[in-house]
C-alpha cells in the first residue's frame, strides 16, 4: 500500500511510449467511481470512448502514426496511443473562473469540484484548455476526474494506477514522479527515441501539472496545448475591463457632448398635421 | 458535443445558448438604459426629465428578468445563491471572487438591481404624488444616479468580458468584446428609448437627443467592431467568427446600423404642428426600432453561437 500524505503533493506521470491501449484504466475509473460511461462511438482507430467528459475520466486517445511508406519498418510508432486525464494544473483554468468556489485544491495538491457547492454554471467548462470538463447529465454539475479523491483519503492510489499492466500511468508524489519522468526520457533520448519529450513536468504549462506525460510526439497532436498557447483566461481580465471603461468614457463623454450641442427641429421640419387620420400617440406623460 | 480546435485551444463549448443570450441583450438594455436616463437627467435639460423617467421605468423591467434568465440556465436552478454565499463545508461566508467575471457579475447584478429599483421607485412615487412626494431625497438624487450609471455601465458591458475571461476560441482571441457589448447597449437603448419618447407627447422634447445618441453609439460600436475583426485576424478565427449560418446574423446586425446612421430614423420623426403623429409615421418609427434591437440580439448571437 501507498504511503499517502496530506500536504504533499500528489498526482500522475503517463508515459505514453509504454501505452498498450488496452483501456484498464477506463474501465478501473467507471468501476471505481460508478460512471456509466456513454454510448460507444466508432471513428478512426480503435477509440470508441471519442473524449474526455464527465462519463470518461480516462481516455485512451489512438493517433494513426502509420509510416505512409510501406517499406519502412514502423519501429514501434506506428501508433501513438495515450491515457488522457485531467491533469489537476498548478495554476489551474478552471479553478480561476469558478465564481462558486467549488472548484478546490484539496490537501493532496489535486484539483476536485466539489459537487454539492457546484451549481452547474459551466465557466469552468469554457475555461479548461483541455476540453476535460463536462456537465454530467444526471446530477447536473460540472465534473471530471478527483484524481480519486476518497481512495487518497484511505492511502489508496487512484485506480487507474492501480490497474494499469505496463506501468505506463504511475501515481505518487509529484516530486518523485518528475525524478523518473526525467530520467525515463533520457533514457530513451540515449536509445535514439529523441521524439520523446515530458509534457507538464516543469512550470512552462500552467505551472506545472500534476499530472503530466512523457509524449512521443508534439502536445498539439494529443489535443494538448504547447507552452506558447497555454494561457489562462485571467489573461484578458485587466484589458478586457479597460477596454469596457475607456469604452464607458467615451460613451458618458460623447453623450454630455450629443446632448448639448442637440438642436431644436428647424422650422422645416416640423410639418403641417397630414391630411389623413391621426391619432396622438400615448397618452401617460 | 465537439471539442474546438483552433489557435491551439482545445477547451469544451459551455452550451450557453438562449437563456444566456437574452440575459446578454437584457442587461445590455437595462444598463444602457439606465445610463442613458442619468445622463437626461444630470446633462440634459429640464425639458428632458420625462424621457429620463422613461428611462428608469424600462431599466426595472429589463433586469427583473435577467436573474431568472440566469438561474434557469444553471444545471442546479436552486443553487443560484452560491454565486453569492460559499457553501463549502466550514467555509460558510460571502463569497467575492475578484478575478472571475461572473463572480463580480453577480454581485454587481445586485448592486444595480438596488439602483434600478430605487430609482423606478422614486419615479413611480414621484409621477403618483404629481412630485409631492419622492422616495430619494433631492440631495441624494444625483449621487444615487451617478452611482447607478456606473453600475449600470457595468452590466452592459461586463457580459463582453466574462466571454473573453476563457480559453474558448473567439471569445479569448479578443479583449474588446466587453467594449462592443457596452456600446452596442447602449445604441440599442437609445433606439428603443427614442421609439418610446416618440410616443410620449410629454417626452418628445428629447426625440432629437435619443438620435444624436444613436448615431454617436453606432459610430462607436461600429469601431470597436472593426477592432474585434482585427484582433481575430492573427488567431485565425476570423473564418469561424463569420462563418455561415453565423454570417447572417452579422448581416442582420450591420443592416441594423444603416437606419440609425443615415439619419432614417430622423427624418421620419417627424410631429405635426398641433403636436400629433401620423400613424403611419408611428409604425415606421417602432419598425426601426425594432430593427435596431433585433441588430443587438443578433450581434450577440453571432458572438455567442460562432464560438461554440
Amino acid at each position: 500500500m501507498v504511503e499517502i500524505t496530506p500536504g504533499q503533493s500528489y498526482g500522475f506521470f503517463t508515459d505514453t511510449s509504454v501505452c498498450i491501449g488496452c483501456k484498464a484504466c477506463e474501465v478501473a475509473c467507471k468501476e471505481w467511481n460508478e460512471l456509466d460511461g456513454n454510448e460507444p462511438v466508432f471513428g478512426d482507430g480503435y477509440d470508441n470512448t471519442g473524449q474526455l467528459d464527465a462519463q470518461n475520466w480516462r481516455h485512451v486517445q489512438f493517433h494513426d502514426n502509420v509510416p505512409d511508406e510501406t517499406l519502412t519498418a514502423g519501429q514501434g510508432k506506428a501508433w501513438l496511443m495515450m491515457s488522457d486525464v485531467c491533469k489537476h494544473c498548478t495554476h489551474a483554468s478552471c479553478m480561476e473562473v469558478c465564481p462558486t468556489d467549488a472548484i478546490i485544491k484539496t490537501e493532496f495538491d489535486t484539483v476536485y469540484i466539489q459537487p454539492n457547492v457546484c451549481n452547474g454554471c459551466r465557466d469552468c467548462i469554457a475555461a479548461c484548455p483541455y476540453g476535460v470538463i463536462e456537465m454530467d447529465k444526471k446530477k447536473n454539475v460540472a465534473q471530471k476526474c478527483t484524481l480519486c479523491y476518497d481512495r487518497l483519503q484511505n492511502s489508496m492510489e487512484p485506480a487507474c494506477a492501480k490497474a494499469c499492466p505496463t506501468q505506463s500511468i504511475q501515481f505518487g508524489p509529484v516530486k518523485e514522479l518528475k525524478l523518473t519522468a526525467v530520467k525515463r526520457v533520457n533514457d530513451l533520448h540515449a536509445q535514439g527515441v529523441t521524439e520523446a519529450q515530458l509534457y507538464g513536468a516543469d512550470d512552462s504549462v500552467y505551472g506545472g501539472l500534476n499530472a503530466f506525460f512523457l509524449l512521443m510526439d508534439k502536445p498539439e497532436v494529443y489535443g494538448l496545448p504547447n507552452a506558447e498557447n497555454a494561457v489562462l483566461p485571467s489573461r484578458n481580465n485587466a484589458r478586457g475591463y479597460l477596454a469596457t471603461l475607456v469604452t464607458a468614457a467615451v460613451a458618458v463623454v460623447g453623450g454630455l457632448i450629443a446632448l448639448r450641442r442637440r438642436r431644436e427641429p428647424p422650422p422645416a421640419e416640423v410639418i403641417p398635421a397630414p391630411a389623413t387620420v391621426t391619432e396622438p400617440v400615448g397618452g401617460a406623460s | 458535443m465537439t471539442l474546438l480546435a483552433a489557435n491551439e485551444h482545445f477547451a469544451r463549448a459551455p452550451e450557453w445558448t438562449w437563456y444566456i443570450l437574452f440575459y446578454f441583450f437584457l442587461a445590455g438594455l437595462s444598463g444602457g438604459t439606465y445610463v442613458l436616463a442619468s445622463l437626461l437627467r444630470l446633462g440634459g435639460n429640464p425639458a428632458d426629465e420625462p424621457a429620463a423617467r422613461t428611462g428608469f421605468y424600462v431599466a426595472f423591467p429589463a433586469l427583473l428578468i435577467c436573474p431568472i434568465l440566469l438561474t434557469l440556465d444553471l444545471g442546479q436552478p436552486l443553487r443560484f445563491w452560491h454565486m453569492l454565499v460559499n457553501t463549502t463545508p466550514g467555509e460558510l461566508a460571502p463569497v467575492f471572487r475578484y478575478w472571475s467575471p461572473m463572480s463580480v457579475g453577480a454581485w454587481g447584478l445586485v448592486v444595480f438591481g438596488i439602483f434600478v429599483t430605487g430609482s423606478f421607485l422614486d419615479t413611480l412615487v414621484r409621477d403618483r404624488t404629481h412630485e409631492r412626494g419622492r422616495l430619494i431625497p433631492n440631495f441624494a438624487a444625483k449621487l444615487w444616479n451617478l452611482l447607478g450609471a456606473i453600475a449600470g455601465l457595468f452590466i452592459a458591458g461586463y457580459t463582453g468580458v466574462l466571454l473573453a475571461v476563457s480559453n474558448q476560441p473567439i471569445w479569448s482571441d479578443t479583449w474588446v468584446l466587453g467594449a462592443v457589448f457596452l456600446a452596442s447597449g447602449l445604441s440599442g437603448s437609445a433606439a428603443l428609448l427614442g421609439w418610446l419618447v416618440h410616443r410620449r407627447p410629454a417626452a418628445r422634447a428629447s426625440m432629437r437627443a435619443f438620435e444624436r445618441l444613436e448615431r454617436f453609439f453606432l459610430v462607436l460600436e461600429i469601431v470597436l467592431i472593426v477592432a474585434f475583426v482585427l484582433l481575430l485576424i492573427q488567431p485565425g478565427v476570423l473564418k469561424a467568427a463569420f462563418a455561415f449560418p453565423w454570417l447572417i446574423l452579422w448581416i442582420v446586425a450591420f443592416v441594423s446600423f444603416l437606419p440609425g446612421l443615415f439619419g432614417a430614423t430622423s427624418s421620419r420623426r417627424t410631429v405635426s404642428a398641433d403636436g400629433s403623429v401620423s400613424v403611419r409615421e408611428a409604425r415606421a418609427v417602432g419598425w426601426v426600432s425594432l430593427l435596431v434591437l433585433v441588430g443587438v440580439l443578433a450581434l450577440r448571437a453571432a458572438i455567442i453561437f460562432s464560438a461554440q
